[in-house]
């Protein structure tokens, strides 16, 4: 085992009865990693992680943790540790219980079992609520609770589902550093499962886009916001004109057009951001349909001979009025370049 | 009549029809005349005094006692696995076997008790004790499915992975996580189950047998030899217990919640 293989998955299979829900999928995470599994739901990405829990087991496939095959090894001796959405504390419990119930299975000793959830909650900000009940506690303190009760158990993996879902936009922050710092601290491996591409890009050292059961890209923030590789991962982080591309050609409305710059071959298609769109200069001409004013920026729609363009232009510059014809460009050199057009 | 005295009236008499015949029996049974009767002829505690000498009554309270404690134990000890299951799992006919399982409460008890003795307890020779013990237990095994199904159904299923993924086995995790957080609907199955069980007649009526009857069907023979206003002192200690169980089970419980 490398530290690049820490855990991976190999043609891993998930299904659900006869439904399929992932399909032959290859991953590796390193040791270490803060990783997120980003996609729409019903992607495989919640499935994927309670297979990498043990909660399901795989139709077929490895997965390898610490260079030990774990794939049939049962949930309960996976040292996996999982923050449910829910967060799944255990209601009869106190705060306290409820850190120490992973560590009095394993028979720890009383006063070591103290030390620890001590530690734990403290590491978490809710010494003082050691005593309470989970019900006396707000959601974003029961989530630290549930975060507590994995750590303390000192897992080789850290599984959070929707972590940052059920917070509000000021709790969300601080859970986001929370989470950083636990990763930071203690090097845990963590991977999460978000529908937002916002939390994954803010949060994670590489993300996996998935789609239909499948992996669609696998890159750092910047890679996945920047170079996108495939219509579905444009479109998810904001491509908002894209364009199929056959034979070095763009394919438009209203049939081919010849493209300035030559493509390498396996170009299956561009996007452009809005702001990518040049207004007022270039090859092609277009009527503004609509333009709404968003305070640093002007978006513009524009009716074209290619389909509907959608172009953005900093305020500062003068508006166009509906109505008005224009010319514009879509620069080949800015665009992301598609590998696949699904 | 307008309205406004009417529905007050109505409610009078509800609670009257309810409530009077338990004022009677008590009256009755603090009678100081030989027969049961009321008006009540002069105070006298020795009617519910002669209750506790009674051989047969305390014999017949002891078979009550234990068909409604062991039987609604049993009744619990199959009906919390399988409200588990069903609330679990989607099981092929679980409405189905839900409903079958519900069905005791619907049929009348008569017709659960005549079929009971004719085709199960006389074709395969069953002892009365066993018989009542099996009717019992199927008697309670509806209520305990229901009560205990319901506090199921409020208790999120996930912290079971949540113990399993802390190292807990699935069965320890029933134990450990499940239990304790269903304890009381539990409890308020056990004493609706106990109260159902100790009251019911129909059944027990077919059932009952030389030497071997409970408590309400003892006091039925009873009073067609002796009419005294024993058996209404009797009723009235028997209600006093049920009212004290109840009050206990919604003072700490809040039974109302699970009925």
């Amino acid at each position: 085992m490398s530290d690049a293989s820490f855990l991976s998955l190999e043609k891993l299979t998930l299904a659900y009865g006869d439904t399929v829900a992932v399909k032959d999928l290859d991953l590796s995470i390193r040791k270490g990693e803060l990783m997120a599994f980003l996609g729409p739901s019903g992607c495989g990405k919640t499935t994927t992680m309670r297979s990498i829990a043990g909660l399901l087991t795989p139709a077929s496939g490895r997965i390898s943790l610490d260079g030990i095959d774990i794939t049939r090894v049962s949930a309960n001796k996976r040292s996996v540790g999982l923050v449910f959405q829910s967060y799944a504390l255990f209601p009869h419990l106190s705060v306290f219980e409820n850190v120490a119930f992973g560590l009095r299975l394993k028979k720890m000793p009383a006063s070591d079992i103290e030390t620890r959830v001590t530690a734990g909650l403290k590491s978490v900000g809710l010494s003082k609520f050691a005593s309470r009940k989970p019900a006396e506690l707000s959601g974003g303190q029961q989530q630290r609770v549930a975060l507590a009760r994995s750590m303390v158990m000192e897992p080789k993996v850290l599984l959070l589902d929707e972590p940052l879902s059920n917070l509000d936009a000021r709790l969300r922050l601080e859970m986001r550093t929370e989470l950083q710092r636990v990763q930071k601290e203690t090097g845990v491996t963590m991977i999460f499962v978000t529908h937002d591409q916002g939390e994954a890009l803010s949060l994670a050292d590489r993300i996996v886009v998935m789609l239909n059961g499948a992996i669609e890209q696998i890159g750092t923030p910047e890679d996945i916001y920047n170079r996108p590789v495939s219509r579905f991962v444009a479109d998810f982080v904001g491509f908002e004109n894209i364009f199929a591309v056959e034979g070095g050609k763009l394919r438009a409305a209203n049939g081919p057009i010849a493209l300035s710059e030559s493509l390498p071959p396996d170009t299956a298609g561009l996007a452009w951001r809005p702001r990518m769109v040049t207004l007022g200069s270039g090859p092609f001409q277009g009527t503004v349909r609509g333009a709404s004013f968003s305070g640093s920026t002007r978006e513009y729609l524009l009716d074209t001979p290619l389909g509907a363009i959608k172009a953005e232009e900093d305020a500062g510059l003068a508006a166009h009025q509906p109505g008005t014809e224009l010319t514009f460009d879509l620069p080949v050199a800015k665009a992301a370049r598609l590998e696949r057009f699904g | 009549m307008t309205p406004r005295i009417f529905s007050p009236l109505v409610l009078f008499l509800v609670v009257a029809f309810l409530i009077g015949p338990f004022f009677i029996i008590v009256a009755a049974s603090l009678s100081g005349g030989e027969t049961l009767a009321f008006p009540p002829q002069g105070f006298s505690l020795k009617w519910v005094a002669k209750v506790f000498t009674v051989e047969s009554f305390r014999e017949s309270f002891a078979v009550s006692m234990f068909l409604a404690i062991g039987g609604t134990a049993m009744a619990l000890v199959l009906g919390i696995p399988a409200s588990y299951a069903l609330s679990r799992y989607k099981l092929p006919f679980g409405e189905t076997i839900r409903t079958i399982v519900s069905l005791p409460i619907i049929v009348p008890g008569i017709i659960v008790g005549l079929a009971l003795l004719r085709y199960i307890v006389v074709p395969f020779g069953f002892n009365i004790t066993l018989a009542l013990f099996l009717a019992h237990t199927a008697l309670v095994l509806p209520y305990a499915v229901r009560v205990v199904s319901a506090s199921l159904n409020n208790l999120r299923s996930d912290i079971e992975e949540a113990a399993v993924l802390l190292g807990s086995s699935r069965a320890g995790a029933f134990f450990r996580v499940v239990m304790p957080n269903i304890r009381s609907g539990i409890l308020a199955a056990f004493i609706l189950g106990f109260v159902t069980s100790f009251n019911q007649v129909p059944v027990s009526l077919f059932l009952s047998g030389p030497g071997v009857r409970t408590l309400p069907i003892d006091m039925l023979s009873y009073m067609e030899i002796t009419y005294d206003p024993s058996v209404a002192a009797l009723s009235a200690l028997l209600a006093f217990m049920s009212i004290g169980i109840v009050f206990l089970a919604e003072r700490f419980l809040g039974f109302s919640r699970y009925v």
